[in-house]
């Protein structure tokens, strides 16, 4: 890196950018839309320099970079241009007789300065996806992409300064000592993306402040497979969710799979063989998935393998390369529930298959741990699939498919528990960085006496009757009749 | 302490096993409880209006008006829309992700804690527990030792009425809230200041607690008296019914102090005494119509506030004090010093503070230069100055010519923004302030493209590109192998 931020820097971005905020300059539609059209530009123009940066960072395969980054963007970005008039237009509310006469809605506006730290596993969308959200929304906007992504951090500060106004949208690259500092600051609002427990402190941090989060965290997602399913396309859909979306790295991913005794086989057949189809007879060398971000993941994830009563349960894969960070797709059956691997999220391409004796069970054992980001089902029953989607609680439920449901803008996608608070995507996205002020417009007519000192009997029980919406009694009061 | 610490985790075992049971889900419980709590409150009105004289001096009617007739009407409003509020939101999907089927459905937390305030203790205890009641969830609810009498009596009245192994009340001070805090929940709602509700938002932080803050703040009132001077009667009588009528402005939304332009200030001083003599009479001490200061101390905090040389000096009506009885008189203050403490922290008590300005337009800057505040109040029919405030300034709510209305129509969402809070209630937004969105997706197993899956080439790149781009056209072309890259 070539300059230093220290504490001055991040007391003085805040100060250039509360009077870009405080110049209203963040709130005209132009401004947003032009901010938009910008990141299109990026999106569109630069997209070959984003799937070589990602191929550095990660060696993503140039179709996910293409599809699940650069894609994905675009379309977050058309769609906010498209429906940003819409979303930024009152909402009138109904008034209710008490208020009488009087009319009210529900006007959207920003929040001010806003904070965006991002992850390393899908740098570009999780960095710009929420950026979206709140330029829609009419903010000023710091982000802080991950430093362990160093090609895609330094390729967003250098195309962000030089597509986006500097004096409103900012991006600060750094690690620790960098998010600690502008922690410190005052923020209107903070978005992170990244792990339960960095977002512990974050959210300590934005306590300070009273600063609203929005906590994008991950956990272990798990996938009931029921054997009334199509086979086939179950084992595909579970391995393109897996292997196929950063090879494993990601927060969607599936962490593990629950299964009966019987089927266990079955699956686990149809899935060697898929996975042959899909990467050929050495998974090792395919081009078509990542690697392992680091050394250090990469050692996190070789002592989950390692461990005792875990590394006799591979039954498929289990090959390791620490010098090109790769790991085989790697299928376990039945590793011990206390193991390293199924206490925290694996975050990588091993996958353990747990079985019950009644499928049903595995409710229980999602149950008995914290909220995942996501729970995934396969089956054709229909009653299963509403006890499903009734009784576990997850950020976001998929049945009969994996990590599609990130892709569909009408749907809130957030955690809930340890898996996160807060929501995004299209609408959600400009919800999440917006402040939903409720404005009455009263007139002066109507005022009516029982609102006021000195109280009497009388207003009592023209109050209580107009509370129970008695008009009768309303009348009698007001005629003196009773 | 250590039996309390007992006693919390116990309660918080059985709220866990009810919710774990499912009770709490269905709909007609939380119908049964919502029923049981409108009961609650129509079969102990002389009983709840006697607690909160006894707590605030609060007369019957304000007592009613606020807490009583509030509760049954938010209780009444979740009753009758808690059918629709439960359906899921079915959404569209694309195309291309045909047959599959989208929808949200509102799933409870779990097992929530509220922790209320001394000031409105029936209103802002049952309030809350109605959204979470609604929602599904079970509840704790720790009411403030501010106000014993109310406190005591919710504790002895809840179990009565409402499922007592899933609604449940403690009491207790700071101690209490300690422990409570401690404890993994599943939501907080909280009622009170800033202060505390940074103690709570750290607490909240070690178990990623999402949590609401019903936060203050230094609510102003702009009084633009060119555009409303044939009403000025009624804006007289609405800023006195918000800054003395509601707990003697010991409220949330109380109005703080006055913007006002210069020329017009003592006008405004001159009208707004005979409506302090019409509402309670010449002693206001004995009118019963004035609740008293809540505690010693914030009596104390009041007259610390007054006593302020400067302050003291810029009183033009009221301003005497009876310790004993916990009084003090309405006052009002003319231009009291901007650096002064009352004009740098929410005043909560019957003292109101005009500032004047220039200009009407300088209330804007004036504003902005503090922090947000829960609401705005202004009177004005100047279309201008309406967009001004309303896109140039922040807070909770705006409310124009009219104050502390807002709080009373549900259609709208309550709470603030920065210093005055986070989250939002009343209405179809409590039900949401306790609920999860949960996203839920079907997919279809029976269709199945061959592109979404590697191992990876360009016509399976441009298939994808395509899709998202959603030109069906342009795919159906590279399908029949029209156009290739």
């Amino acid at each position: 890196m070539t300059k230093v931020f220290e504490a001055a820097d991040a007391t003085n971005l805040m100060t250039e950018l509360r009077r870009s905020f405080d110049s209203g300059v963040t709130r005209g539609t132009e401004w947003r839309v032009s901010q938009l059209k910008k990141l299109l530009i990026i999106c569109d123009n630069h997209e070959p320099e984003i799937v070589a940066a990602l191929h550095h960072d990660l060696a993503k395969p140039e179709l996910e970079s293409s599809v699940y980054e650069v894609a994905l963007l675009r379309n977050s970005i058309n769609l906010a241009l498209k429906q940003l008039k819409v979303w930024m237009a009152p909402d009138k509310a109904k008034t209710s007789l008490t208020t009488f006469p009087a009319s009210a809605e529900i006007v959207s506006e920003p929040l001010g300065i806003v904070l965006v730290i991002s992850a390393w596993n899908y740098p570009f969308l999780l960095s710009i996806d929420p950026v979206i959200g709140a330029i829609s929304a009419g903010n000023a906007v710091v982000l802080k992409p991950s430093e362990l992504a160093p090609a895609s951090s330094s390729l967003l500060a250098k195309l962000m300064e030089q597509y986006l106004d500097p004096s409103a949208v900012r991006v600060v690259e750094g690690a620790v000592t960098e998010t600690t500092l502008l922690l410190e600051q005052k923020w209107d609002k903070i978005f992170y993306t990244g792990s339960s427990k960095i977002g512990r402190i974050i959210m300590t941090a934005a306590a300070k402040h009273l600063t609203p989060v929005v906590l994008e965290l991950g956990g272990k997602s798990p996938v009931v497979v029921d054997s009334n399913t199509n086979l086939k396309v179950t084992a595909k859909r579970i391995i393109a969710g897996k292997w196929g979306c950063n090879n494993g790295q990601a927060c969607i991913s599936p962490d593990y799979i629950l299964t009966t005794k019987d089927y266990a086989p079955k699956l686990i057949d149809a899935m060697k063989h898929e996975l042959e189809t899909f990467y050929g007879k050495n998974a090792m060398e395919s081009k078509d998935m990542s690697r392992i971000v680091n050394s250090n993941h990469f050692d996190r994830l070789s002592k989950m393998l390692e461990e005792k009563e875990v590394s006799d349960k591979i039954v498929c894969g289990g090959q390791k390369d620490r010098e090109n960070l790769k790991i085989a797709p790697t299928i376990l059956l039945d590793v011990p529930l206390d193991s390293l691997m199924m206490s925290e999220e694996i975050f990588g391409p091993l996958l353990p298959i747990l079985t019950v004796k009644d499928l049903e069970d595995s409710f229980d054992v999602i149950r008995s741990r914290p909220k995942p980001l996501a729970a995934y089902l396969f089956t054709q029953n229909e009653k299963l699939k509403e006890r499903f989607a009734m009784t576990i609680s997850a950020g976001g439920i998929v049945v009969n498919d994996i990590a599609v449901h990130l892709a569909l803008p009408t749907l809130p996608f957030g955690g809930v528990g340890e898996s996160g608070m807060g929501s995004y995507h299209g609408k959600f996205s400009f919800d999440a960085f917006s402040h939903k002020k409720a404005v009455l417009y009263k007139s002066f007519m109507g005022d009516s006496a029982i609102r006021y000192a000195p109280y009497s009997r009388g207003k009592l029980r023209l109050l209580k009757a107009l509370v129970n919406t008695n008009i009768l009694e309303v009348f009698k009061v007001l005629l003196g009749l009773s | 302490m250590e039996a309390m610490k007992e006693t919390v985790e116990e309660s918080l075992r059985e709220m866990r096993e009810t919710f774990a049971s499912g009770r709490t889900r269905s709909v007609k419980w939380r119908k049964t409880q919502l029923g049981a709590i409108i009961e609650m409150v129509k079969d102990n009105e002389d009983k709840m209006c006697d607690v909160l004289f006894q707590d605030l001096g609060k007369h019957s009617t304000e007592a009613f008006r606020d807490e009583l007739g509030f509760v049954i009407r938010s209780a009444t409003t979740a009753l009758n829309c808690l059918d629709k509020w439960v359906v899921p939101k079915k959404t569209s999907l694309p195309l291309l992700f045909y047959p599959a089927k989208g929808k949200v459905i509102s799933e409870p937390y779990g097992t929530v804690l509220v922790l209320s305030s001394w000031n409105f203790p029936i209103s802002l205890s049952l309030d809350p527990l109605i959204g979470a009641i609604s929602a599904g969830n079970t509840v704790l609810l720790k009411s403030s030792e501010l106000s014993p009498n109310a406190s005591a009596f919710l504790a002895k009245i809840i179990p009565s009425y409402l499922d007592n192994k899933a609604i449940k009340v403690i009491e207790g001070g700071p101690d209490v809230a300690t422990i409570l805090l401690k404890q993994q929940w599943d939501k907080i709602f909280f009622t009170g200041s800033p202060r505390i509700g940074k103690i709570i938002l750290a607490a909240a932080a070690e178990h990623l607690t999402p949590v609401t803050l019903e936060l203050g703040g230094k609510c102003p009132t702009i009084v633009d008296h060119h555009s409303v001077s044939k009403d000025m009667k009624s804006v007289v009588k609405r800023i006195s019914g918000g800054k003395w009528g509601s707990c003697s402005g010991q409220a949330c939304i109380a109005v703080d102090y006055i913007l006002v332009e210069q020329s017009f200030a003592s006008s405004l001083v001159d009208m707004l005494k005979p409506v302090i003599k019409t509402f309670f009479g010449d002693n206001p001490k004995e009118s019963g119509c004035l609740s008293r200061i809540v505690s010693k101390k914030h009596f104390e905090r009041l007259s610390r506030l007054l006593n302020d040389p400067g302050v003291k000096a810029s009183i033009v009506y009221g301003g005497s004090m009876d310790e004993e009885k916990l009084y003090i008189e309405p006052t009002i203050l003319l231009d009291p010093p901007l650096h002064s403490e009352i004009m740098n922290e929410e005043i909560f008590g019957p003292i109101l503070p005009i500032i004047t300005l220039r200009d009407i337009q300088e209330s804007i800057g004036f504003i902005k230069s503090k922090p947000k505040p829960l609401a705005i109040y202004a009177f004005t029919n100047d279309e201008n100055l309406k967009t001004r405030i309303l896109s140039e300034t922040s807070s909770g709510s705006v409310t124009f010519n009219d104050v502390m209305i807002q709080y009373m129509c549900d259609a709208l969402p309550f709470g603030g923004v920065g210093e005055s809070g986070i989250g939002r209630y009343h209405g179809k937004y409590s039900f949401e302030c306790f609920s999860h969105d949960k996203a839920i997706m079907e997919g279809s197993l029976a269709m199945d493209l061959e592109a979404r899956y590697p191992p990876w080439n360009n016509f399976k790149l441009n298939f994808i590109r395509l899709a998202f781009r959603e030109d069906y056209f342009k795919l159906v072309l590279l399908m029949l192998g029209l156009i290739k890259k």
